[in-house]
């Protein structure tokens, strides 16, 4: 496990690398989801007081 | 064709559609990434001149597609859009900027983190970095041009006439490591002969592409439905859905 995590040496570079990526995706995907969750929450707004 | 053409284009449609395909499209690219990620971490030997370091790849280089990819398909859709004002393409690209800009940042830092052990050096300015650093310029371009106009339409006019002309620098990222000399590696996979990989590193690189890609129209109609929505808000589709959640 230990040698894993070490990568040859290289276990700095790779795994940043791979948490970099992993941090780009999630990131991603909570701006798209919450993008959408605050459109549906103004419309909806906006049609009560329209009501 | 045509009217499915016209069908696809309506914002109605395609909402309907793009509600449906997020699961089954996220529900892939999961199982995609779990296989190439086990492949490419634990089964995949090390590089015989890179030793571990090379693992890298299956971000980076899947990342760097992506970036290109992203920009060519939001110049197709400036093309479609210019031509046929179909409503639906500045949707798209507007959905699509910041992803692309997210790609294209991961894959000049995971090359920066490669580049380090392997050259010394986090950057050169040379010209496959260069040219990839301009196209993170375009996305971060064409995203402050399009918010700097209120009209939509005239914004998404300005935006894919952006888009059209900064697709030169495409060919140019791809062609740089043949053009110039430069301290980046040439192209692993898209050589006229045979690939210059080994296929157990060849198969999680195509699988991390793939999901990569998944991803992506994952999470453009995920934004596209959200931008569709606040473009129509006027219309009684649009209200009704708002009313039934």
């Amino acid at each position: 496990m230990t040698e894993f995590l070490h990568m040859g040496g290289y276990g700095f570079y790779v795994w940043t690398s791979y948490g970099l990526a992993a941090l780009v995706l999630a990131l991603n995907l909570v701006a798209a989801i919450r993008r959408r969750r605050s459109v549906v929450r103004q419309l909806s707004r906006r049609l009560k007081k329209a009501v | 064709m045509w009217t499915w053409f016209h069908q696809f284009g309506s914002p109605k449609y395609f909402y309907g559609i793009a509600g449906r395909l997020v699961p089954w499209l996220g529900g892939a690219c999961l199982v995609l990434m779990v296989a190439g990620l086990y492949l490419g971490l634990f089964v995949a030997p090390p590089d015989y001149q890179q030793g571990e370091s090379y693992r890298i790849i299956f971000v980076h280089v899947p990342a760097a597609w992506m970036s290109m990819f992203i920009y060519v398909f939001m110049a197709g859709a400036a093309a479609v859009g210019l031509i046929w004002r179909v409503k639906l393409t500045g949707v798209i690209a507007v959905a699509s900027a910041p992803i692309g800009a997210s790609f294209t940042f991961l894959a000049l830092a995971t090359g920066s983190l490669w580049g380090k052990p392997m050259w010394g050096t986090w950057w050169v300015w040379d010209a496959r970095l260069t040219s990839e650093l301009i196209l993170l310029f375009l996305y971060l371009g064409f995203m402050a041009l399009h918010n700097s106009i209120h009209d939509p339409k005239t914004a998404w006019r300005a935006g894919a006439i952006l888009l059209l002309v900064g697709v030169i620098n495409i060919p140019i990222i791809h062609y740089s490591v043949e053009w110039w000399y430069t301290l980046h590696q040439p192209a692993t996979i898209t050589k006229i002969d045979k690939p210059s990989i080994h296929w157990s590193m060849l198969m999680p690189l195509l699988l991390m592409a793939l999901s990569f890609q998944l991803f992506y129209f994952v999470t453009l109609l995920i934004r596209a439905r959200a931008e569709i929505l606040d473009r129509e808000r006027r219309s009684s589709w649009v209200a009704d859905l708002v009313n039934e959640a």
